[in-house]
């Protein structure tokens, strides 16, 4: 079958689906979904439809995640009448009103209503719901890398081609290997797993490398605590990644390539598994594709739970069977990777994008962003913040329009602290940054890094210390231990950290603290040794005070290091609630109905939870 | 129990289906824990055989990655995540909760086999936290309650 033929079954596919002659419910079911409850609602819709045959003709399927994660589980119904409303929070109980109600009246529910979706029909929806794109945390993206999470069903291919897929690579074919990336040059589009190396340049490496057996890589180890930008959109859309990985591959003139995806991504493996059986299928993988003469296949290695094997030649390394230690550079991967060929590894929001390059040209994607930053990024919200999820928003964006329009602001009415991006590699960007504009080079002017896309949000009641010493465990934990500066520096920075965290800090701690760091930022052999310190280094710059506390006072001002602080109850404010008393989880707290409670501080085990707990402000920290 | 004749055919039938290149061993680790849930010594010598490296060379490489394990894990396996994003929202507090419930600290097995305790360093599900996983499912916005009224109900 022709290309021209594919795409036509595909969109005949995909206009069944989005019609509305069948109603349709769709569920959020990528991990986070899940992890709300998706599947539970799912057996209440298929319960509900073996109880009533008349609801029969209604189709139940899995889609992605929309990003808005806080909200999950999020369902759309498509009723009779054609309006598509998405409904947020849904439980089992919910079900059989909204069967009721929606499937078969046709009447939306505005209560647990979040928005209507895009194309719906005009039914008889309530002005009162939103529309998708008027919601204030989808209102200031623009979706290229997850242009397809949630709207598409991930695991029917015909769904990906319909909205465009798999043109990219047609058109890659068409123009041949070096305009494809002179094509990505044009764009901009920098390397999205860290570094923000112009793919383009890359790719051109590669291409030119001598070798007859050449190596293209994917990188799907996501391994930074707190980001899970790659996962939805491997789980949401696996095919955009796929097809990266094909042009990728055409481009640079190689053959195979690799999915090198965590263990700790089960959906994600199962929908790259799925997808690359359809591609064959479809001959979008083979000896022939769509009849071109480019040649490619593709096989899946799964992690085994080292964070440094997102590191690209410690990633080889375990491609081979090996412990994954990084090796110094040159020979560069473009050189002399894999197996000691020729290869070129891509993260997968670069694949992403790329595939939307190829498909809509490089000049069009050039058009999005700053100067120096093209496109858009997506980045993983979470921390402190109202609207946890995932984004998708034009470089240069001001991290005030993403943390407060975007994110709903700080959680619970807080204090903005600070932002922590990049994940263990990163820094803190301090409130006084909140108007930056967020992209390479504005990151890096404040001392932290774009990294893979993680932003933790702080609130005032998180300690700075404690998040530095957070980072520096999770890093000494990883290092390989192959160089000195990485292997002792981190155990070092973290001992200091917790000294002064627990109070036996001195002064001078910060000036080694120093010392170490840039001893391993110069000296280590990857970059996780050479970024481990800069937790440490940017806190230590942007919140000194905080550290002085620590060491001068012995007082930790967040109410954080549980070897500082001490909980108490003000009876002035404490209206006798019991929330704190039911979530203690040693019984420190006493007190009768109404009645001001207190705490024992010899059972008191300092964990916080009262605090969190009390909505009237009433447990103190000291 | 199975015994070790049973283990070595089960072991084979998996072996069968990689050929003995290196690039193989991770892999084929990964396929017998699947299987057995552990790596016994048995099934270490039999993969070192099978791909003509030393058993020290299989040691090397399945110890350096966090996945492998290398004593059976209780029925029940509780991963608690202790990401960034699960940290700052209460995290460390649902670890400590279920350690202190079920009186062991994470990396041990209880006494009678019931249930392991692992820490993890993220699921990718950092906007719904404290996040945890009971066996395969992930649970998400953990309290020390609701977590303790989870593993209340595994036999
Ligand atoms: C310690 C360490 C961990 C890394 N982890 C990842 C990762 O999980 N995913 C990723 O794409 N890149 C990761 N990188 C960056 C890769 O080495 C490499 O730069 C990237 O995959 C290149 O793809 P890109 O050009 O598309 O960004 C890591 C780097 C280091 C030093
Ligand atoms: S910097 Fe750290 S992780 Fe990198 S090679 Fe050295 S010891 Fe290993
Ligand atoms: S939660 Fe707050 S208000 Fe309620 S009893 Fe406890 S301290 Fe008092
Ligand atoms: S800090 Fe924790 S242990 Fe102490 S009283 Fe509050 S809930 Fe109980
Ligand atoms: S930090 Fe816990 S799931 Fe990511």
């Amino acid at each position: 079958m022709n290309f021209a033929d594919i795409q036509q079954q595909a969109s005949r596919n995909w206009e069944r689906f989005q019609s509305g002659e069948t109603p349709r419910i769709l569920v959020g079911a990528a991990t986070c979904g899940r992890a709300a409850g998706a599947m539970e609602v799912i057996r209440a819709f298929r319960e509900a439809q073996a109880a009533d045959p008349t609801l029969l003709p209604v189709e139940i399927q899995e889609v992605g995640c929309l990003g808005m994660c806080f909200a999950e589980p999020l369902v759309e119904i498509r009723g009779p009448k054609g309006d598509r409303v998405l409904y947020e929070s849904v439980t089992p109980a919910m079900v059989p009103d909204l069967v009721q109600e929606h499937l078969r009246q046709g009447r939306p529910i505005s209560r647990n209503a979040l928005c209507r979706m895009p194309d719906g029909q005009q039914g008889e929806i309530r002005d009162e719901i939103p529309l998708f794109t008027d919601l204030p945390m989808i209102h200031h993206q623009l979706r290229v890398v997850v242009r397809n999470c949630g709207f598409i069903d991930p695991s029917d291919i015909d769904h990906y081609i319909a909205r465009g897929g798999y043109s990219g690579i047609a058109r890659a074919m068409e123009m041949g290997p070096d305009a494809v990336i002179e094509d990505v040059k044009l764009s901009g589009l920098r390397g999205r797993g860290g570094a923000g190396f112009p793919t383009g340049l890359k790719w051109g490496f590669a291409r030119k490398a001598q070798g007859d057996v050449k190596y293209v890589i994917c990188n799907a180890d996501e391994g930074d605590p707190g980001a899970f930008m790659d996962r939805s959109v491997l789980e949401g859309d696996p095919h955009a990644v796929l097809e990266g990985l094909l042009i990728a591959g055409y481009a640079v003139g190689a053959n195979h390539g690799y999915v090198y995806c965590r263990a700790e991504y089960p959906l994600a493996l199962e929908r790259l598994r799925a997808a690359i059986d359809q591609m064959r299928n479809k001959g979008f993988l083979g000896e022939n594709i769509l009849g071109f003469g480019f040649a490619f296949d593709v096989t899946i290695k799964m992690g085994a739970g080292a964070f440094v094997c997102g590191e690209e030649t410690s990633l080889m390394q375990s491609i081979e069977g090996r412990r994954g230690m990084p090796r110094s550079r040159p020979p560069f991967p473009a050189n002399a990777g894999l197996f000691g060929k020729p290869t070129n590894i891509n993260n997968v929001e670069t694949l992403a994008a790329v595939s939307a390059i190829l498909e809509k040209g490089g000049a069009w994607y050039a058009g999005i962003g700053t100067e120096k930053s093209k496109g858009t990024k997506t980045f993983s919200l979470a921390g402190k913040i109202s609207r946890t999820g995932l984004i998708e928003v034009p470089m240069g964006i001001s991290l005030r329009t993403i943390i407060e329009d975007i994110g709903g602001g700080v959680l619970d009415g807080k204090g903005f602290k600070a932002v922590q991006t990049g994940g263990p590699s990163g820094g803190c960007v301090s409130a006084e940054h909140y108007d930056l504009p967020v992209d390479y080079e504005h990151l890096a002017q404040v001392g932290s890094i774009m990294g893979s896309g993680g932003m933790i949000v702080i609130d005032e009641e998180s300690c700075m210390v404690d998040v530095a010493k957070y980072f520096l465990g999770f890093t000494e934990n990883e290092s390989c231990g192959k160089c000195v500066p990485c292997r002792m520096g981190t155990q070092h920075l973290l001992r200091l950290l917790t000294g002064i965290t627990g109070g036996q800090g001195s002064e001078d701690d910060l000036e080694t603290i120093r010392k170490i760091g840039d001893t391993m930022k110069k000296a280590s052999l990857c970059g996780l040794g050479q970024t481990a310190p800069n937790p440490a280094l940017t806190t230590l710059d942007a919140f000194m005070d905080e550290y002085l506390a620590h060491i001068r006072d012995h007082k930790c001002p967040a109410g954080v290091c549980k070897d500082l602080i001490s909980f108490s109850i003000d009876p002035e404010a404490c209206t006798g609630c019991m929330a704190c008393a039911k979530v203690c989880p040693v019984e420190a707290i006493t007190g009768t109905k109404k009645q001001p409670h207190a705490i024992d501080p010899q059972t008191c085990i300092r964990c916080g939870a009262c605090r969190q707990a009390c909505k009237f402000g009433a447990v103190r920290v000291e | 129990m199975t015994t070790t004749e049973d283990l070595t055919t089960s072991l084979r039938t998996i072996l069968e289906k990689y050929d003995t290149s290196r690039d193989n061993l991770i892999p084929l680790l990964q396929d017998i824990q699947e299987h057995l849930d552990y790596l016994a010594p048995e099934a270490v010598s039999l993969v070192a055989e099978h791909l003509d490296l030393s058993e020290n060379d299989v040691y090397g490489v399945a110890t350096f990655y966090a996945q492998f394990r290398f004593h059976p894990p209780g029925r029940h396996r509780i991963k608690i995540c202790q990401g960034t994003a699960c940290h700052v929202r209460g995290g460390g507090m649902v670890l400590d909760a279920i350690s202190r419930k079920i009186g062991i600290v994470p990396g041990e097995t209880t006494p009678d086999g019931n249930i392991s305790l692992e820490r993890v360093a993220c699921f990718g599900s950092c906007a719904l936290p404290p996040v945890m996983v009971v066996d395969d499912t992930v649970y998400g916005r953990m309290t020390p309650r609701k977590s303790e009224k989870l593993i209340e109900d595994l036999e």
